[in-house]
């Protein structure tokens, strides 16, 4: 039997299984916390432990769900194209507003964790904590993060995000759809569009947006950031 | 689909190897991720060649990190003694990054277009 759930057949089955469970129980919940990725997380950890399945194994078995991340992330050049759009006569302001955004959030970062003193690798897997979580596992990976606790912190920030967001926002006084939209996206990623979503259509689609340029600043600016502050 | 498929290795190659130029300051995947992006705006291929393939790949992007994510089995020590610190910057970046992105897009989107209605007064 020990074969069998060794086999890569069987650990494919264990993640598509499990995320597939996360899905349904969202649709039922609609509750942030219940995120397929979530679910599928503790479902997957309690299977391995349960079944006695050592994390090299899975490693083996599921390098080829892995893979499609690296391709996934380059489809998002495309999501970038369709909503690039969304900002013809604004793009100034905005991506203007993204790059503060960036370089406030990666600069925090580092210096927070140079003031508290934590492991480099810490910080690392901390630095693209605003990015949605393919491009922040890649960019962790990268610079000698943990990719596993980077997709953790980059979903409690997204979380946060969305939650708390819409109330900062008005405490600031900032009004503009287009403003809030692309604070909401570039913040909080996903969880931050699904939110936006909900406070309106233009809030959505330029959310939406953000994420993308918030991904590909984020990724130009680490390096840089990285050189100047070490 | 499979043209799209191989539009998007292509672009996946290609940012590999401009990473690989660049010393590896950013991950290949995201060179691939610009590279495609100003192909498309730059009209050097046609959305409607990697429209259904990309849709495919970002539609369903979640299942793709589980697996990274079940690292955290592993790394839950490294969770659990810099609980602290992981709070402090989650809470303390993300307001920061929400207030500086909202603030300075609606401070200069209203300075520009006053300017810009000043002009065509």
């Amino acid at each position: 039997m020990n074969t069998i759930f060794s086999s890569t057949p069987f650990i494919l089955l264990l993640v598509l299984g499990s995320y597939l469970a996360g899905c349904k129980l969202q649709q039922k919940k609609h509750i942030a916390i219940f995120h397929p990725l979530l679910v599928a997380m503790v479902l997957i950890i309690g299977l391995l432990t349960l079944l006695d399945i050592d994390y090299d194994t899975f490693c083996a078995g599921s390098s080829f769900i892995s893979f499609l991340l690296g391709p996934s992330v380059v489809a998002l050049g495309y999501a970038l194209y369709e909503q690039i759009e969304q900002i013809r006569g604004k793009e100034i302001p905005v991506l203007t507003a993204v790059f503060a955004g960036g370089i406030v959030g990666i600069v925090s970062v580092i210096a927070i964790c140079r003031i508290m003193g934590v492991d480099e690798a810490i910080t690392s897997s901390l630095q693209p904590k605003s990015v949605t979580i393919p491009i922040a596992i890649s960019l962790s990976e990268h610079s000698h993060g943990i990719p596993s606790l980077t997709a953790v912190i980059v979903f409690g920030c997204g979380l946060l995000g969305g939650i708390i967001g819409p109330a900062v926002l008005d405490r600031c006084h900032v009004n503009s759809r287009v403003a809030r939209g692309l604070a909401l996206g570039s913040a909080a990623h996903g969880l931050g569009t699904a939110r936006a979503i909900e406070l309106g259509a233009v809030e959505g689609a330029i959310s939406g947006l953000a994420i993308g340029l918030m991904g590909v600043i984020t990724s130009l600016l680490i390096p840089l950031c990285e050189s100047i502050m070490r | 689909m499979i043209k799209g498929f191989c539009y998007i290795m292509l672009f996946y190659v290609l940012g590999e190897m401009v990473s690989l130029l660049i010393g590896k300051l950013i991950p290949g995947s995201v060179c691939g991720m610009i590279l495609l992006f100003l192909a498309l705006t730059l009209r050097w291929i046609r959305p409607r060649d990697v429209d259904k393939a990309a849709s495919a790949l970002t539609r369903n992007m979640a299942l793709f990190f589980v697996p990274a994510s079940i690292g955290l089995m592993h790394e839950y020590k490294i969770l659990m003694s810099n609980w602290v610190v992981l709070l402090t910057v989650s809470v303390v970046t993300t307001l920061l990054v929400i207030v500086v992105v909202g603030l300075t897009e609606e401070h200069l989107d209203r300075k520009l277009s006053r300017r810009k209605g000043g002009v065509e007064q």
